[in-house]
């Protein structure tokens, strides 16, 4: 089979457990494809020689038992993996070996998948484009120069290039369902404690969350039935009853109640967002969906307190890069000289500006009037859907406020960027699982992403939807291989 | 509101990152306009709101106090930069 690589997810699974293709076979075709395509930069550590060794060691004794069997996977830089260096996309991690595993990938590896390599992302998951990685951008194979979205850039790249079947991104605020959508392909968002935090470099601790990055939607529940496990290692995780979301994935979204939220027609909106939106209701009606208008009031409120808690929290999760037990180190004539220009020159410009933005919040005599204030708002911003959801059981909105922008365009100006995440951002702050799907192109034939928000924990019901939609919508990307050598 | 290098100097002390005076201008232009931003949340009122700090409704789960991990203070200290048999080493703090 030559064209091994373009097969989804669920049909190489089903080749390997039916013997038509090893996973050898599997593994061998997407490595090389991996290797063809280096001009991406989607890679930040290759790991192909064990994969490739893993994979014939799975097919001398296989197990089809498993969910993921011998299946080749790449995985975002922020997870640590036993004993391959894990960077986050950063100097200051650069040459760190985790000693352990993260909970998220462990679960990958137990159904039998195989890590292919660490891909690249924003440092620290701190952007919207994937340019601030100490490894430089990565391209987006739409088009050359176009960004693949962030934070999870590499991973969204990566999927849509074909170089692996499926990947795991994380999402604190935009960064698998922004990328997904500027990529033509579909990204998980799960609610907050589904997935186990243990083992991902922190960033905003209240926000961040593992999900899948997938071709489509039947993959994407594949693989959130792996990921999503409580863990008491994260006391975060939520022990709630998981549905076998693969196998209870449905079309049947009959009389399914799906809630437009009138604040998200936001002021200089590109028609053509307007338009796709207006075309998502469509074929939500198409597939026996009643549509309601709602109001999530507090929505314009989002983006700036996602400003204050984001940097609040990564300024404390990050005090820890010191220079002493891991990481970079920059000598200093003492102690605080050393911490001081190890953090100086280890860490990249927006990650300097956020730790000050959430230094300044936390400090003494401003907490009440930042911190303390965006929590409240939080609180509004739950209150919005919690009063929203008595109505209906999901929401469509578009993805994001654009298509794909090029690569340094909004590099200048970190608000333009951070407006990026206004479609995104309130599903984090609430907690609440988010879909992305691809769902048609702009003017310049660049991918546009619908975005299915759902109750939490209710994974199942936004994936039935998105699954009903997809066939309705039936995307296809425009890759052209352009960058293949 | 504006911030000014004073206190672009200040929260860099406290974050323990050092800037040079061009990095502070650039800095407090940065932060100066994501304020700007921020400062919408107060056209809300939200006195009698209760904050929220965390969005999954659990208590805290209590676990035994047990050592799980082997023994990995070789790997562990390997990853140090800079360190003598098993210690992490730093800068001399007492003259």
């Amino acid at each position: 089979m030559s064209d091994i690589t373009k097969q989804s997810l669920s049909d190489l699974v089903e080749n390997i457990k039916s013997k038509k293709l090893s996973s050898s076979e599997v593994t061998k075709a997407f490595v090389e494809r991996s290797e063809k395509s280096k001009e991406l930069n989607t890679y930040i550590t290759e790991d192909y020689e064990n994969a490739l060794v893993k994979a014939k060691k799975f097919d001398e004794k296989p197990n089809y038992h498993q969910k993921l069997p011998g299946i080749p996977i790449a995985v975002k830089d922020l997870f640590c993996t036993k004993d391959l260096r894990t960077t986050a996309g950063s100097k200051i991690l650069n040459n760190f070996v985790p000693t352990y595993e993260s909970t998220v990938t462990q679960n990958i590896w137990n159904e039998g998948a195989i890590l292919m390599g660490k891909l690249n992302c924003d440092e620290f998951a701190m952007g919207s484009s994937n340019e601030t990685s100490f490894f430089g951008n990565v391209q987006n194979p739409i088009d050359k120069n176009l960004v693949p979205g962030g934070s999870s850039g590499g991973s969204s790249s990566a999927v849509s290039a074909q170089l692996t079947p499926i990947t795991i991104g994380t999402d604190t605020g935009g960064s698998i369902r922004q990328p997904a959508s500027f990529t033509g392909t579909v990204g998980l968002k799960p609610t907050y404690g589904s997935c186990s935090r243990y083992g991902i470099v922190a960033f905003a601790s209240s926000l961040d969350q593992a999900g899948p990055m997938a071709q489509n939607v039947k993959d994407c529940a594949l693989l959130q039935e792996v990921i999503s496990t409580y863990d008491e290692k994260d006391s975060t995780s939520i022990d709630f009853k998981r549905n076998e979301y693969s196998k209870e994935l449905t079309k049947n979204i009959k009389g399914k109640k799906i809630g437009i939220p009138k604040e998200y027609r936001i002021d200089n909106m590109p028609k053509e967002i307007e338009d796709l939106w207006k075309k998502g209701v469509e074929y939500a009606k198409d597939c026996g969906a009643e549509i309601i208008d709602i109001s999530l009031p507090h929505t314009n409120y989002a983006l700036p307190t996602y400003y204050i808690v984001a940097p609040a929290e990564a300024s404390s999760n990050l005090a820890r890069y010191d220079g002493v037990k891991y990481g970079f180190r920059a000598e200093g004539e003492n102690l605080i000289d050393m911490y001081e220009k190890t953090r100086s020159e280890g860490f990249g410009a927006e990650v300097q500006r956020r730790i000050m933005i959430g230094t300044y919040v936390l400090s003494s005599g401003y907490y009440d009037a930042y911190y303390l204030k965006a929590q409240k708002v939080r609180k509004l911003i739950k209150n919005d859907f919690d009063e929203a959801y008595k109505k209906v059981d999901a929401i469509l909105t578009p993805s994001t406020p654009s298509s794909a922008f090029k690569i340094g365009e909004k590099t200048n100006d970190p608000v333009s960027m951070y407006l990026n995440d206004i479609f995104t951002v309130p599903v984090n702050l609430a907690g609440l699982p988010g879909i992305s799907i691809p769902a048609g192109h702009d003017s310049k034939g660049y991918p546009l992403g619908l975005q299915i928000i759902g109750k939490a924990f209710d994974e199942q019901n936004i994936l039935n939807i998105a699954y009903a939609m997809e066939e309705k919508i039936n995307f296809k990307n425009n890759i052209t291989d352009w960058w293949l050598k | 509101m504006s911030i000014d290098l004073k206190t672009i100097k200040h929260i860099s002390k406290l974050s323990r990152i050092s800037v040079d005076e061009k990095k502070a201008e650039k800095l407090a232009g940065d932060l100066n306009s994501i304020f700007d931003f921020i400062e919408k949340l107060n056209e809300l009122k939200t006195e009698n709101v209760e904050p929220l700090t965390s969005v999954a409704e659990t208590t805290l789960i209590l676990r035994p106090d047990e050592v799980k991990s082997k023994n990995l203070r070789e790997q562990v200290i390997k990853n140090s930069p800079k360190e003598n048999e098993d210690y992490f080493v730093v800068p001399k703090v007492i003259e």
